[in-house]
């Protein structure tokens, strides 16, 4: 770091930034490896070493080893590992580490383009050369997640050099706190975790509070299945965070704040304790920031891995060292929070927009979105889509929007089933909800929620039962447990949706479960529970026919419930004995070339022959 | 304060919470993990009304009584069809998981319902999960035993489930238990609770086993009680003073008679 002085104003921040620019524009080319969750996992560290491995040996003129940035999340997690070449944007996808060469020799050495590693519009099935003109970034607003792909989230130069620590410096000398509130509540902005609360009201609150200590925290606790956003913030911009967080203390009059980021996130939490120790370092945390009277320090919590601790008074109770169990809100925690103080907590995201708030003011904010869902949702796309991914939409871009365009629509050309969001006590909206634009209250009334922004789409093999089951399921085990309706509420619940699958169940048990549901939520004592039977009660409302078909029929139109389904070979069978070997208990007989034998006695319905089968030779029955 | 309950007003006093006021006026609502001992918890449910005030612009909403604070003309209703149809929900899935207990069969029982409508939890026992037994430990200011995992498969546990190194035997937790789950037993002078082992203190006079070592220790140290406090039962401290009391008496009958000989 060149710059060790601790920026104490204004003026020394915007020399720094200038500083890093000048240091940036040096960098004739950057590469830019993708370091997120989906690229790890793909093998982008490989990827990367095999880099540094080629610029051992071969000098590159003006590319050195400083050219290659390791960053967050670039979205499009379904093509991993990317590599993205700047300034040009050349976006490389599904790179192997035996075409790096190939990248260095041919693309970095002499500017040429590797077609074949270039990302294939599904559609069109054309090639595309540079980032911004995929179809997947191009319906896109970023801000949330503006810096994800673009820094090396362990480097506070890139952060600065993008505006990091303007709002800091704008902020502190020269806003009072109130008119910080002020313009947050002018920016209509609310909880991105999904309750929707208006942030500016929040810290209002609790700012008006009588007391001597007062506490800001951020919700990194982030649990739902398939969700990873917050994540990919953490690890891939974790300073915005941080901005967001000191404008928010400043607001509220925290000396104190802290981040509850999960355990199971090792990437978020290494980055984030470099950010906390380099924003000290450069004086944005610690003692009189920016020259002022303001001092604050951030702390790092880490969760243990319970999904319960994500609802905010189980939170505050697990910071605290207590077991992390919900307790009944009527009093708010902006007035009785951690340690019975008055405590803003807001998510991650929440956190990640204050600084662009601040910046380019609340009218610029709330210009984005519509009028009660204002600025942008980050979304992690999962399920049966084209290009599954991290995105972020203005709020009030309708579902179709984000599946079909920016999705790329349902893999394989399947047909669209139903979309679940809002985590595993969201719900299931069908195809005729498509066309709702996304926001707070639409998906709340349409009987799923915003959540904290999963997205799963299903297509037309889903069993929404058997969807049922499976996010119950996850509700039972997370459940901490304290009161009844929720522990032995959604347990019966989840015992009699497994009776559905089995076939066992009768109307009545569908009369019982929506019985039960109804007073599980109204018994609840936290969120969890009170949301706990949405799995079932979304599914039962928009794919009642279903629950009717494994119930009275004995059937599962989805193909999924092992107990009522049975697999058969019809005569498109061309004899390929594909599926023999993988059959795990030599069910399937035959000779090459002539229809194969399926053993009904013996087949434990897996379905492997039939996802080997490239005939459509087996029915499932 | 005053409140208003099932149409009557009551009167409140700042701090209270709802419960507390219904518990004074007799008022019947059911509620098993509430007691004056301890923090209020709000695990149960059972103790759920429906509350709303006339500044609320017609808002209402449904509250567990021992957690909401009361406050000037707060008015409740304890019986709404819908609240009687969360209890018997409650006691109905209680019912599933103790089918054993007396206690919730005769509270479910009262709110009409005999048998559960959901499955019976296998190996069946009498623990409620209502956190009594923890809390009044902690209060007591020993915390040998705590809840443990979470969801159905949640327990009361002791650390690491071994015998309670913290636990000195007070019974704190079997007596306030609701539905007499936890076990001790007393075979001469042993104790024996959580799997571990207690030396009872025996009287110095008649030789009864009143009070763990360990427990006597805690309290000579901890709540300002003279060391020998428990060397004698009460039962005997008792007598002792009858006995006092009646030398004195005898005595001034003594007095008197010899006034009358002198006189």
């Amino acid at each position: 770091m060149e710059c060790e002085m601790k920026i104490d104003s204004p003026d020394k921040l915007n020399a720094w930034k200038e500083e890093c620019l000048q240091k940036d524009a040096k960098l004739k080319k950057k590469v830019m490896v993708c370091f997120g969750p989906g690229c790890l996992a793909a093998g982008c560290r490989e990827i990367y070493a095999k880099f540094e491995e080629i610029l051992a040996e071969r000098k590159l003129g003006d590319i050195t080893l400083e050219s290659f940035k390791k960053t967050g999340c670039h979205g499009l997690c379904e093509k991993g590992p990317l590599v993205v070449i700047e300034p040009e944007g050349i976006f490389y996808n599904r790179v192997r580490t035996s075409q790096v060469k190939d990248i260095v020799e041919k693309t970095l050495a002499k500017g040429e383009i590797i077609e074949r590693l270039l990302y294939k519009n599904p559609k069109t099935k054309e090639r595309v050369l540079k980032y911004h003109d995929i179809d997947f970034y191009k319906k896109q607003t970023r801000l949330a997640l503006r810096n994800l792909g673009h820094i090396d989230p362990d480097n506070i130069e890139d952060y600065v050099m993008r505006d990091g620590y303007q709002s800091v410096a704008k902020v502190l000398t020269g806003m009072t706190p109130e008119e910080v509130i002020d313009e947050v509540k002018l920016s209509g902005i609310r909880g991105r975790g999904g309750g929707g609360f208006p942030a500016g009201r929040k810290w209002a609150t609790c700012r008006g509070v009588e007391s001597d200590v007062r506490y800001v925290i951020c919700n990194g606790d982030e649990g739902d299945p398939g969700a990873f956003m917050d994540r990919s913030i953490m690890e891939g911009d974790p300073h915005s965070v941080l901005e967001g967080m000191i404008v928010a203390s400043y607001a509220v009059g925290a000396r104190d704040a802290y981040i509850y980021v999960r355990e199971e996130y090792p990437l978020a939490v290494q980055h984030l304790y470099q950010a906390i120790d380099d924003a000290k370092e450069h004086g944005f945390l610690g003692e009189n920031i920016m020259g002022t009277d303001f001092s604050l320090d951030i702390h790092i919590s880490r969760g243990g891995g319970a999904f319960v601790c994500g609802e905010s008074s189980a939170l505050m109770k697990s910071v605290a060292g207590e077991v992390g169990e919900p307790r009944a809100k009527y009093i708010h925690s902006v007035v009785k929070g951690l340690w019975d103080k008055p405590t803003v907590l807001n998510n991650v995201e929440t956190f990640a927009n204050i600084p662009l708030i601040m910046n380019k003011g609340g009218d610029w904010f709330r210009s984005i979105g519509t009028e009660k869902s204002t600025g942008t949702k980050a979304f992690s796309l999962v399920g049966k889509v084209e290009n599954t991914g991290l995105i972020e939409v203005p709020m009030g871009t309708t579902l179709r929007e984000i599946i079909y365009d920016i999705g790329g629509g349902i893999k394989d050309g399947r047909k669209f089933k139903a979309v679940q969001t809002g985590g595993p006590s969201g719900g299931c909206l069908p195809e005729d909800k498509l066309d709702l634009p996304v926001d707070f209250d639409t998906l709340t009334k349409a009987g799923s929620m915003m959540g904290s922004g999963g997205m799963i789409v299903m297509d037309d093999h889903t069993c929404m039962v058997d969807v049922a089951k499976y996010f119950l399921k996850f509700l039972v085990d997370e459940s901490c447990g304290k009161d009844v309706p929720c522990r032995e509420g959604l347990y019966q619940l989840h015992k009699m949706v497994v009776k559905v699958t089995e076939g066992k169940a009768s109307e009545a048990d569908l009369q019982l479960m929506e019985h039960l549901s109804k007073y599980i939520i109204m018994g609840s004592l936290c969120g969890l529970g009170k949301s706990g039977p949405n799995p079932f009660l979304s599914t039962v409302r928009y794919f009642r026919d279903e629950y009717l078909a494994h119930i009275i029929d004995k059937k599962c139109p989805g193909g999924v419930c092992r107990d009522l389904i049975r697999f058969e070979i019809n005569d498109k069978c061309t004899g390929c004995t594909a599926c023999i070997a993988p059959c795990p208990v030599d069910a399937i007989t035959g000779e090459k070339d002539k229809i194969h034998i399926l053993d009904q006695e013996k087949c434990t319905k897996c379905g492997a022959c039939y996802a080997v089968c490239q005939f459509d030779a087996i029915d499932i029955i | 304060m005053k409140i208003q309950i099932n149409g009557r007003w009551y009167e409140a006093r700042e701090g209270e919470m709802v419960l507390d006021v219904l518990r004074r006026e007799g008022i019947d609502v059911p509620a098993l993990c509430a007691h004056e001992a301890v923090e209020p918890y709000g695990a149960c449910r059972l103790c759920m009304v429906e509350i709303t005030h006339e500044d609320w612009g017609g808002w209402k909403g449904n509250v567990t009584s021992c957690l909401y604070p009361v406050e000037d003309k707060l008015i409740v209703q304890t019986h709404t069809e819908d609240i009687i149809e969360l209890r018997k929900t409650v006691l109905n899935l209680l019912l599933a998981r103790c089918p054993n207990s007396p206690e919730i069969q005769k509270l479910a029982s009262e709110y009409g319902i005999d048998t559960t409508s959901f499955v019976p939890r296998e190996d069946a026992d009498n623990c409620i999960m209502c956190g009594l037994c923890t809390r009044v430990c902690t209060q007591m200011g020993f915390n040998a035993i705590s809840v443990a995992g979470r969801g159905y498969g949640r327990e009361i546990a002791t650390p690491l489930k071994e015998a309670p190194p913290d636990c000195v035997g007070c019974l704190a937790c079997v007596k306030i238990c609701p539905t007499h789950h936890i076990q001790y037993e007393d075979i001469g002078t042993t104790r024996e609770i959580w799997g571990r082992q207690f030396e009872l203190v025996k009287c110095k006079q008649c030789g009864k086993a009143l009070i763990t070592r360990e427990f006597a220790d805690y309290l000579i140290e901890n709540r300002d009680i003279p060391a020998d406090y428990f060397d004698i039962c009460d039962d005997c401290k008792r007598s002792g003073t009858a006995r006092d009391f009646k030398k004195l008496v005898h005595w001034e009958e003594k007095e008197e008679a010899e006034e009358e000989v002198s006189a």
